[in-house]
């Protein structure tokens, strides 16, 4: 009989506290991995100077990776599962339309307004799902952006199925990169902080226990609804960024892509690790411009793997590097 | 009477959708988010085998429920076996298993206008003043009997109160010998059938169109959360509410918002009565 040992490496119990870092190797295990993530993201705009299209779609995979933070710090830091990414993403848009066309404001305060706006309208259309355990949330996150479709088509207000035309764009290509990926780089280490902070312990909490929580004198439901406001700003950032992009806000900011794509990344890249839903956007949105081609057949493909990754590797690929990276394996006798 | 007559029609409709939902949640709890994916698979295929294979329609009726049947055995069998009790994984892989077929269906060639199936006897007759399709009927008398029939099943039958058992504790149920992954697998591809048939029932009316998987979905959930998840009872009532709510808004306002308002009363379901209508959960369960 034989089992898999894993130990952690040498060089990673020394460098878990920061003062025993005594050569540069370590410094170098430390730093290494953070900082490949860093660079890489910050020079793909230099490095595809020349190719104006898949600088757009680097642009457009950044807006999925900060949905795929929200849905990664929702899902497996609080337990709500959001089925519905594409209604941060509408929402945020439209906000920010209403802002940059009616009120005639410079894109600098359209995007931070439409984010605070979106969260806060956002937290309390879901307020009422948010005391419940269970499937509720899941569900009426799906229903929402379907709903908003028809309410906008409906009403016909907020310009009706042409959307609003005559969003300003952003004044130069390096600005409407940089923006954007240095907004997931902010948000990708600012929700590290937040989750290992006490906040960050309450909230799994209340994933994993909510009586725990209550009996400590802490309201759930405040808490649950603080996550969905933070989660919600993100996913609303994204939004008001895309229809600046595109200088336009319509009815396809709710589509279906918006809620998938961000879901299947965070499952394929590692649930609850947040550089995992990075990792998942950047393999998988590259992909999806390859793919097309075959239409809407790439959200099939998507759904397969995401169902394939649940079945037979739930824990995603961030997880498996981490423990690659930290620990080494070797068979020991039983 | 106009609004009666199809007021009743369409809650007859709506619980026909909710049917196949309710029983795997209530037997299995687990929720079958690809189940309006499988309402519209069973249509399709009906409509593949009669037209492309050529084969008789009431043939083709028995196929298309088996083989939706045996996709959600499938689906309990190959998937969900491996994630029982992680409710994100599988909200998740349902959710996933649903949109992989809807829009697989939708590369495949499912779109436009020119996939309907026939009506089971064409015409209409005048009921009280009104004009009313008999297939719409016939919807209300097979739904009716399809009721029934459930209520005989579960009440009556081996296997129905097995799924019972489960259902009211799965423990006890197991110390009896009732397997819980086989009367799982069973309530699937019960839930599954269920929606094919309501399928067969439902899409003469209209177009096989891959929306109406989205729709027939949220109808079911909103539905199941008004009577109250896993409340059989509550869900035919809340359809009845929906369904009379429905008509009233698409006679007086109009049809663009019919959908609203399953929304809207899901909302203050949840804001007045968490468990439901009829919910057996009880509240402080619920309500963390």
């Amino acid at each position: 009989m034989r089992r898999k040992e894993r130990i952690d490496r040498g060089i990673k119990v020394r460098t878990e506290g920061i003062y025993a870092i005594s050569s540069w190797r370590e410094i170098v295990y430390l730093v290494g991995p953070r900082a490949l993530l860093i660079i890489g993201l910050l020079s793909l705009p230099l490095v595809l100077v020349l190719a104006p299209y898949w600088k757009r779609v680097i642009n457009i995979m950044c807006v999925y990776a900060l949905l795929a933070l929200s849905f990664d710090f929702l899902a497996n830091y609080v337990g709500l599962v959001c089925l519905g990414g594409a209604f941060f993403i509408g929402v945020g848009g439209y906000f920010t339309a209403i802002f940059n066309v009616y009120l005639g404001l410079p894109f600098y305060l359209t995007i931070p307004l439409a984010g605070i706006c979106g969260a806060i309208f956002c937290t309390v259309l879901l307020l009422p799902c948010l005391p419940l355990r269970g499937v509720y949330f899941a569900i009426v996150t799906l229903m929402y952006p379907l709903l908003a479709t028809r309410v906008v088509e409906a009403f016909d207000i907020l310009g009706g199925t042409n959307g609003i035309t005559g969003v300003d764009s952003f004044p130069n290509a390096y600005l409407e990169s940089y923006a954007i990926i240095l907004l997931v780089l902010f948000f990708l280490f600012a929700m590290r902080r937040f989750v290992n902070q006490d906040i960050g312990l309450v909230l799994r909490g209340v994933k994993d226990n909510d009586q725990s929580v209550r009996a400590s004198g802490i309201n759930v439901t405040h808490m649950k609804a603080l996550a969905v406001f933070v989660a919600a700003f993100v996913g609303c950032l994204g939004g008001a960024y895309l229809a600046h992009l595109y200088m336009w806000a319509g009815l396809s900011l709710f589509a279906l892509d918006f809620s998938i794509i961000p879901i299947a990344a965070v499952v394929i890249g590692g649930g609850g690790t947040l550089v995992g839903a990075i990792i998942g956007t950047v393999i998988l949105v590259p992909l999806s411009e390859f793919l097309r081609f075959f239409g809407t057949f790439r959200i099939v493909i998507y759904c397969a793997a995401l169902t394939a990754f649940i079945v037979f590797k739930s824990e995603g690929l961030m997880v498996y590097a981490q423990r690659k990276y930290h620990q080494f394996e070797r068979w020991a006798k039983v | 009477m106009e609004v009666v007559l199809y007021g009743i029609i369409n809650s007859v409709i709506l619980s026909l959708y909710a049917l196949g939902f309710t029983l795997v949640y209530s037997i299995s709890r687990l929720p079958n988010f690809a189940h309006g994916a499988l309402y519209v698979t069973c249509g399709y295929l009906v409509f593949v085998i009669t037209n492309n294979l050529g084969l008789p329609y009431p043939l083709a009726v028995v196929i298309g429920i088996t083989a939706t049947s045996a996709i959600g055995a499938v689906i309990y069998r190959f998937i969900l076996i491996r994630i029982r009790g992680m409710e994100i994984s599988e909200i998740i892989a349902t959710y996933a298993v649903g949109l992989a077929i809807l829009e697989g269906l939708r590369w495949g060639g499912l779109r436009g206008m020119t996939f309907v199936l026939p009506t089971f006897y064409p015409g209409s007759v005048i009921l009280f003043d009104v004009s009313i399709d008999i297939q719409r009927l016939i919807i209300v008398a097979i739904g009716i009997m399809t009721f029934i029939g459930l209520y005989l099943f579960t009440h009556f039958s081996r296997i129905g109160l097995a799924l019972r058992g489960i259902a009211q504790d799965e423990r006890a149920a197991m110390m009896l010998g009732i397997d819980s992954d086989m009367t799982a697998v069973v309530s699937l591809a019960i839930g599954s059938g269920l929606a094919g048939f309501a399928s067969i029932l439902v899409l003469p009316l209209g177009n096989i169109v891959v929306e109406a998987g989205y729709t027939v979905l949220i109808f079911a959930i909103a539905v199941c959360i008004i009577g109250g998840l896993g409340s059989w009872g509550g869900a035919i009532i809340a359809s009845f509410i929906i369904g009379f709510a429905q008509i009233l808004t698409e006679k007086f306002l109009s049809s663009h918002f019919t959908m609203l308002v399953a929304v809207l009363a899901i909302i203050v379901t949840l804001l007045l009565k968490p468990s439901g209508l009829f919910g057996k959960q009880k509240e402080l369960e619920e309500r963390v």
